[in-house]
Order: C-alpha cells, then sequence, then structure tokens
C-alpha cells in the first residue's frame, strides 16, 4: 500500500542576517496524519511553519505542501490549507455567523456552500443559541472550537495548528483534541505545535526542533523508548537542555 | 497569615468573575491559583494587589486591608500581570532602576535577592526590552517585581505560552524565592505545575473547585481510574463514550483515562466490550489519578 504523502520537505533553511533560524530540516508527513512540531521558545518552530503555509520564502532547500511548491506556489498553498493560532482566529467584533460568512468567502465557497456549512457547524458544535452573539463574548474554549471549524470549512487538505489550546480547560482542550482526531480520521492531515507534553502524546508522530535543527522525529512511543523516558515532556526536557 | 482573602466577590455586569472565594495563604507559602482562561484568577490579582475594588467581601495582604490600607500594600507587593508591562523602549537595565527608585531603593541593595535571576540577562542589560525574547522578558519582570524586596509575590500565569524547559527553570526560581522567605500566590493554566506548589485552588468560573495540597488534592479522586489504549485512538475515543456504564472517558497522553459508573466495575468486561466493536491491541490497565483528572471530575460537577 503506498501512502500519499502531503508535506515534504527537503534541506529546508532561512537565514536572517547571520543567524540561521531554521538550519537545512527534512522531514515527510502523510495524509491523515496528526504530526505534532514541537520545539522550545525561539526553536524556529514559527518560522519553519511561515514556509510552509507560503509567507515567508526560504533561504534554501525545498517544500512541497498539498501539491504545490513553497516558492513558486504559494497561493495555491493557502487555498488548500487551513490556519487557526491562538494568537489569531477569529474576529471577535463579528457574531458567530458573520466569522463564518467571512472566512467562507475568503476561501472562495458559493454563498450556498457558506450557507450549508454555517448551518452543519452551528449544528454540529451546538451553537444555535449563540449563532447571533459576537464572538468576542464567548468563552475562548468555545472560540477555539469554532475557529478549528472554520479552519475546515473549505475542505483544506491539510490544517496548521499553531498552539490552538493555550489557555483553554481540560475538558475543553480534550474535546478539541476529539474533533482533531475525527478530522484526521476523515483524512485531513493536521500539524499542530502546542507547549502541552500531554498533547505531544496524541500525535501520530512528533518532531522536535532545537535551535533551528530537527533533533528528533518518531512515534512518541519510540521517542519515549529511545530516551528511556515514561513521558513526552521528559523526553523533552532531555533534548532541549542536552 | 500573609494573605487572607474572605467572601470576595466580583462581577462585570451580568458575569460572576467570583463568586465568594475565600483563601488563606500562610507566611512563606507557594500558594497556586490553578484554572483556565476566565476562571477568575486576574481579577483576584488585581483586587488583592488593590488595582480592582471587590463587589463583596474583604482581603488583607501581609496585615493590610485592601482597601483602608491600599497604599502600605502597594509598598510590600510584588506584581507580575499577565501581560508584558515593563517600558518596551527602555533598556533592560533602565526598567530595572526605574522600579527601583520608585520603590525608593537601588539595584544594588536588593541585588542579592535576583542575582540568580538576573545575572542571565545581565549580560543584555543595554538592549531594549521590546526586543527581548519570551523567555527573558519573563526574567526581567520577575527581576522588577522582586527589586524593592516585597512580602508577598504574585505572578500571574508567568509561564504560559512557554515552553516545558523554561517552564522549569522558572520553577526553581520560584522554590529559590521561597526559601527567602517570600509567600508565593502564582496562576497557571497548566496542571502540571500545580503539583510543584505547596498548596493549591481549583478554580473554574469564578468559584473554588478546592483547595489543598497537590498530593491530598490527586487522594481525594473519588473513582478507580484506568489506563484504556487500542489501535485506534480516534474510534476508541468514541465507543468508550457510547458504552452504557462509562462515568468518565478523558484523552490522557498515550491513553484514555477511563472511569465506571458502577462500584464493582471488572476491566475484563469492558475488554470484552471493546474487542466486540473491533477493537484491537487493547490495552486496560488501573493508574493514578491526576490533578487534571481531579479538575475535570469537579468541574462536571
Amino acid at each position: 500500500m503506498k501512502e500519499e504523502t502531503v508535506i515534504k520537505v527537503e534541506g529546508l533553511t532561512k537565514v536572517f542576517g547571520d543567524f540561521t533560524a531554521v538550519n537545512k530540516i527534512s522531514f515527510h508527513v502523510r495524509k491523515g496524519e496528526i504530526f505534532g512540531f514541537l520545539g522550545a521558545n525561539g526553536a524556529g518552530k514559527t518560522t519553519a511553519m511561515k514556509m510552509l503555509i507560503g509567507i515567508s520564502a526560504p533561504s534554501s532547500g525545498s517544500a512541497n505542501v498539498a501539491g504545490f511548491d513553497v516558492y513558486t506556489q504559494t497561493e495555491d498553498i493557502k487555498k488548500s490549507i487551513g490556519y487557526m493560532s491562538q494568537k489569531f482566529a477569529l474576529y471577535d467584533d463579528l457574531t458567530v455567523k458573520e466569522n463564518i460568512r467571512f472566512f467562507g468567502g475568503i476561501y472562495g465557497l458559493s454563498k450556498n456552500r457558506i450557507s450549508q456549512k454555517s448551518n452543519l457547524l452551528i449544528e454540529e458544535l451546538g451553537l444555535e443559541k449563540v449563532a447571533h452573539s459576537l464572538v468576542g463574548s464567548l468563552p475562548l474554549g468555545w472560540k477555539q472550537k469554532i475557529a478549528f471549524s472554520v479552519s475546515l470549512l473549505h475542505d483544506p487538505k491539510i490544517v496548521f495548528l499553531d498552539e490552538p489550546t493555550g489557555g483553554v480547560d481540560p475538558i475543553t482542550r480534550r474535546q478539541f483534541w476529539e474533533m482533531i482526531y475525527k478530522a484526521a480520521n476523515n483524512g485531513t492531515t493536521i500539524f499542530v505545535t502546542t507547549h502541552y507534553m500531554d498533547e505531544a502524546e496524541y500525535c501520530d508522530r512528533v518532531s522536535i526542533m532545537v535551535d533551528g535543527n530537527i533533533e528528533a522525529l518518531d512515534t512518541p512511543k519510540n521517542l519515549k523508548t529511545h530516551f528511556g523516558s515514561d513521558s513526552m515532556n521528559d523526553v523533552f526536557l532531555k533534548l532541549a537542555r542536552s | 497569615m500573609s494573605i487572607r482573602i474572605d467572601h470576595i466577590s466580583k462581577s462585570y455586569g451580568k458575569v460572576n468573575a467570583l463568586d465568594d472565594i475565600s483563601i488563606q495563604v500562610d507566611q512563606g507559602e507557594l500558594f497556586g491559583l490553578i484554572g483556565p482562561d476566565g476562571a477568575g484568577k486576574t481579577t483576584l490579582f488585581r483586587i488583592l494587589t488593590t488595582l480592582l475594588l471587590p463587589d463583596h467581601g474583604s482581603a488583607s495582604v501581609a496585615g493590610y486591608d485592601i482597601i483602608a490600607d491600599f497604599k502600605a500594600i502597594r509598598k510590600q507587593v510584588g506584581y507580575m500581570p499577565g501581560r508584558f508591562s515593563l517600558y518596551q523602549d527602555l533598556t533592560v537595565e533602565e526598567n530595572l532602576r526605574f522600579f527601583a527608585t520608585i520603590f525608593g531603593t537601588t539595584i544594588a541593595e536588593n541585588y542579592d535577592l535576583i542575582r540568580d535571576i538576573y545575572v542571565q540577562i545581565e549580560p543584555f542589560k543595554n538592549r531594549r526590552a521590546g526586543k527581548l525574547s519570551g523567555g527573558m522578558k519573563q526574567k526581567l519582570a520577575l527581576s522588577c517585581a522582586l527589586i524593592h524586596k516585597p512580602k508577598v509575590l504574585f505572578l500571574d500565569e508567568p509561564t504560559t505560552g512557554v515552553d516545558p524547559v523554561s517552564r522549569k527553570e522558572f520553577w526553581e526560581m520560584l522554590k529559590r524565592l521561597q526559601d527567602k522567605g517570600i509567600t508565593i500566590l502564582v496562576s497557571t493554566p497548566y496542571m502540571d505545575e500545580a503539583a510543584l506548589c505547596d498548596r493549591i485552588a481549583l478554580i473554574q468560573d469564578g468559584k473554588i473547585l478546592e483547595i489543598d495540597t497537590p498530593k491530598a488534592i490527586v487522594e481525594h479522586y473519588p473513582k478507580p481510574i484506568f489506563d484504556v489504549g487500542a489501535h485506534n485512538t480516534y474510534l476508541l475515543i468514541e465507543k468508550l463514550n457510547a458504552y452504557a456504564h462509562k462515568h468518565s472517558v478523558f484523552p490522557f497522553g498515550e491513553y484514555i483515562h477511563y472511569t465506571d459508573q458502577r462500584d464493582g466495575f471488572d476491566p475484563l468486561e469492558l475488554m470484552a466490550y471493546l474487542k466486540n466493536e473491533g477493537l484491537q491491541n487493547i490495552h486496560i490497565e488501573r493508574t493514578k489519578a491526576t490533578i487534571e483528572d481531579t479538575f475535570m471530575e469537579l468541574a462536571k460537577q
């Protein structure tokens, strides 16, 4: 059985002046995989992610995302991926429905399709009562769940999630991960960064960046065995402190 | 008694940010407020640091009343707010000197207290604060909160968004400050950090769920917990949630934490059910509750 690769990265590098933020990283991500992209603050995760989503040109190396080249086909990449982060997700001063309509429009969905998707999303998340409330008035956990659903509106091949669960309560955090599992089960590839090491364990495979390099990449189970650790937290501390 | 909080309530319009909160923190204690965004942690910090008035209730810090003696409190406490609030266009050293000066002291006078922390950012003392990395900003903010040798230190989510390595270092710094006799009230959304406190209050939606030592809180968990694993986690969660006798089903790292409604629960029965539902490589094993299990159990009620 041949597995479809949706992200191919070879020797990807980004240099700012005399500082190498990302140093020749290479990895492949399969269709429907939950790929955890970990690293300490300043290790180069955000820089690498910006190159993959087509908003920052690499200095050297190559990368192909959803079948498109990160140098020449950045607009195609943007149409084929979803993105959400803790810092930017939805517009606080638009209602839930207005946000859905806005992002649906940005992604070029037809009016009918937006209306269909909007109803489905509101029903699935049980948001009937707050559909016309401003997003800013909702609890953070709700916002993040809506933002994730919105990032899936245009049926992207890959969703990039940058610390999607920071500060979210533990129950909602788990509901969020159940949504991630569901999306992955439906064939959407998930590329996620997090500082919660228990969430690293939910990923199919995890890479750990240290000072611009990928120092480890494997399943959580293999990483724990390899480093003689009983948790991903311990693996992370051993790698990042050495 | 270093901090006494007596039936404090505060609402913003219709939202009860704090609902009848009472906590007592001993001299020299490292006390944690554990709860997610919106739990009311920041509101409580702002009340205790005399930046906000409660609607009801009373409180004292270092023996001073938060209303009658607010000026005295301000001299006795250090406060590191959640949002970086130093002067971005002053250098590292200028920020520190500024805070020392307004409290009528000098960097030299209390250097001992901050040495451990400040020494790590001192090589960058001529850099503007706005140009520092997240970890360095955090260390500068802590140095500035300490430079007047406060009796009580308030830290509002100092480790949010910080990676596990820097978080561990930060908590090691807090332990050393505690050894110097400073009372510390710290909030965090990371449940694993709760274990590092002497006592903790679990807080959600403005209410206290429980106050105790981390060890006691975990021991009070009412039900046996089982780690459950299988070849397909998504399917496993779905089938566990559909099981008639389930009490709670929560992903926990590599495994799912499962509790059953019944007293005489037999794991073999669950094993048979899961097999029947098409799951493979099923693993069920008794495990210990964590603070997060307790938090979720209490939050469910």
